[in-house]
């Protein structure tokens, strides 16, 4: 009977109630709405990293990652690749020969990363493919194609068809160069890349370079799943070795981080917002409290004792926020069901974000359990916010508390 | 048998300023089945008294024995308990929680002391029938008149079963009809079930309906007088 006291209790006054009900359930649906934006980012940036950049999986020679000098080669690609192939996660594999060197067109120069690829394999792990804003990839241009970002192409001035010469070093250290065609132009969500990496064949620049076809820097590699990441990744280091393999967790730890350390940002960033409503809780069942001074005063002297004076208050305060918080959850569910739907476009906001790699489109996402959590979370503040109103009710004295004040 | 003892009962006020002398030396006894008024002038502490005998004030000195319990002796959480058992109180008002019925307040107590579901809701709706309030047990006290509240009340008090009901002006926000209804009822309970009422008042239509009057000035008795029916 103590329960309904305490949530009929909550009705008593209901303008004070509905107050700091309204307070809670915007606090929680804005700090959910936030949390489930930002998983949203978060996410796309992996994909983008994923299907983009990094595909799941790399192979490099045990030295390349930490010197990226083109002798750090994989030689026997075509074995190594069917090693991997017998991988059942894998879905598909591409070679890569890299190197970073200037890019000159008939106005200006700069620094770029030539990957080469076989553009069929390519096609397969990453999806620069699908991002071409103008010309094709590598179907047209006979002779020396290259495909680049937009950002580089405004950079360096040219257009479809326009010609870039590329000096290197060749494996013997000889000093050579190539003219190359621009095929196609690409724009992805993340214009640092798009402003320093282009792309050509991998028989093209080997030829260049006199490497030999059986040496590539890199093998990436793309799973059916992100969740055999790891259980791939580990039968693969023992397949390979001599060779140094890698999960994009390992090669991009800054986009992993954004990710593992979703849980403890949201755990602050929902903490910060019931922190300020928790003086909110406690000063409306402070005021309740000490309304009913004598109702308090009268149940003690009847003999109601101190536990269940105390257990009245804390199911009053654990209630009255619980109710405010279920349907403040709701409230950002409802929000980040329909704009994961329908998304959020940045906008004004884009060319900031889209610098640092995010998605101008953000579909908002959040995981079920995290409802639980910030539940949770609330029952934990309400308790917190009882302490101090029902030590208040304890200390009253029932003998003063019921005098009548003429 | 003898319900309350008191011996030598003071009671010294040091909160405000001045010390305040608002029991000086009270002895009295009280047994079964008395309808006892404690009547005299406002500051006279009949408050004060009914307040140590209900165990929600600590005495300066003296020894109050309740069914052979020296009360004085409990600790605070003890005394809590022995209230919810032995005593039954109506105050002057805010006697009822006002989000539960006139049901659901005189079970409530009996809840407290562990009484099951079924029987008290038995006994609550008995004694709102004995009140005259069998047709208003579903209502909450907004919707009941002053009256009718303190009918429920002392529903309430006689609820716990206990050793007496302490009753401190209940009539004083009452019109006169009301109050005469209420000290009937009283009475009425106090004949048949021979329940123990000490109340305090003055209304001198409730003391003439006392079997016992007792007066106190200036935290002194100063008479003690039995009617014989
Ligand atoms: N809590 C208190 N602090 C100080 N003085 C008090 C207190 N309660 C009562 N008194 C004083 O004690 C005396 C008796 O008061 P009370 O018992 O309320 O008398 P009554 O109920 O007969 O009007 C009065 O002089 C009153 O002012
Ligand atoms: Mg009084």
């Amino acid at each position: 009977m103590i329960l309904a006291v305490a949530w009929r209790n909550i009705w008593r006054n209901k303008t004070r109630s509905l107050v700091i009900l309204i307070a809670i359930c915007l606090g929680l649906a804005s700090g959910i709405f936030y949390m489930a934006f930002y998983k949203g980012m978060v996410v796309q940036r992996i994909n983008t990293a994923i299907k983009t950049e990094a595909s799941h999986i790399q192979v490099h020679h045990k030295e390349y990652l930490n010197n990226p000098d083109k002798k750090f080669v994989i030689s026997n690609t075509d074995s190594t690749v069917q090693i991997i192939r017998s991988n059942e996660h894998v879905k598909a594999i591409s070679s890569r020969v890299i190197i970073n060197t200037m890019a000159q067109s008939a106005k200006t120069g700069t620094g770029v990363k030539i990957t080469g690829i076989n553009p069929e394999d390519e096609k397969q792990v990453t999806n620069l493919s699908t991002k071409l804003i103008e010309g094709t990839y590598f179907e047209e241009v006979k002779r020396n194609p290259i495909v680049i970002g937009e950002e580089l192409a405004n950079k360096l001035n040219v257009k479809l068809k326009s010609k870039v010469v590329v000096t290197l070093q060749d494996m013997q250290g000889n000093l050579t160069g190539a003219a190359f065609k621009v095929e196609g132009i690409f724009r992805t969500s993340n214009t640092a890349f798009d402003k320093a990496s282009v792309f050509v064949r991998k028989s093209d620049i080997s030829r260049i370079m006199q490497l030999d076809n059986q040496a590539s820097h890199e093998i990436a590699i793309l799973l059916d799943n992100n969740e055999n990441l790891a259980s791939t990744n580990t039968s693969l280091t023992e397949e390979l070795s001599t060779l140094d393999v890698k999960t994009w967790r390992e090669i991009m730890p800054e986009v992993s981080l954004v990710e593992s350390s979703f849980g403890i940002t949201m755990f602050v960033f929902i903490g910060i917002i019931l922190l300020a409503l928790l003086f909110g809780i406690i000063n409306t069942m402070l005021m309740a409290v000490l309304e009913r001074k004598k109702e308090l005063g009268m149940l003690m002297a009847v003999g109601l004792n101190k536990t269940r004076v105390f257990t009245m208050i804390l199911l009053e305060t654990v209630m009255l926020s619980l109710v405010g918080g279920l349907f403040g959850i709701a409230l950002g569910w409802l929000l980040t069901f329909y704009f994961g739907y329908q998304g959020i476009d940045l906008g004004t906001w884009s060319t900031a974000y889209e610098s640092m790699g995010f998605d101008t489109l953000v579909y908002t996402q959040l995981p079920f359990y995290v409802s639980m959590q910030i539940a949770l979370m609330v029952i934990v503040t309400g308790i917190i916010a009882a302490i101090y109103p029902a030590t208040k009710a304890l200390k009253l004295k029932p003998a003063e508390a019921i005098r009548i004040d003429l | 048998m003898n319900v309350i003892e008191v011996k030598d009962l003071k009671k010294v006020y040091n909160s405000t300023e001045v010390k305040v002398n608002a029991l000086n030396g009270i002895d009295l006894t009280i047994e079964k089945g008395e309808f006892t008024a404690i009547v005299g002038p406002s500051g006279s502490g009949k408050t004060t008294f009914l307040n140590m005998l209900g165990g929600l004030d600590s005495p300066t000195s003296g020894d109050i024995n309740i069914g052979g319990t020296e009360i004085g002796k409990l600790s605070s959480s003890k005394l809590i308990d022995f209230r919810l058992q032995n005593i039954g109180f109506v105050f002057q008002a805010y006697n009822l929680i006002p989000v539960l019925t006139a049901l659901e307040n005189v079970e409530f107590i009996m809840q407290m002391q562990g009484v099951d579901k079924k029987q008290r809701q038995q006994r609550a709706k008995d004694l709102l029938i004995q009140v005259g309030l069998g047709d208003r047990i579903n209502s909450r006290p907004s919707k009941l008149s002053g009256g009718q509240q303190q009918r429920v009340a002392v529903a309430r008090a006689l609820a716990s079963k206990p050793t007496f009901v302490l009753a401190d002006e209940p009539t004083a926000n009452l019109d006169s009809k009301s109050t005469e209804n209420l000290l009937s009822m009283m009475e009425e309970l106090n004949k048949q079930e021979k329940i123990t009422f000490i109340f305090s008042t003055h209304d001198q239509r409730v003391v003439n309906k006392a079997h016992r009057v007792i007066t106190l000035e200036d935290g002194k008795i100063i008479s003690d007088d039995r009617k014989n029916e």
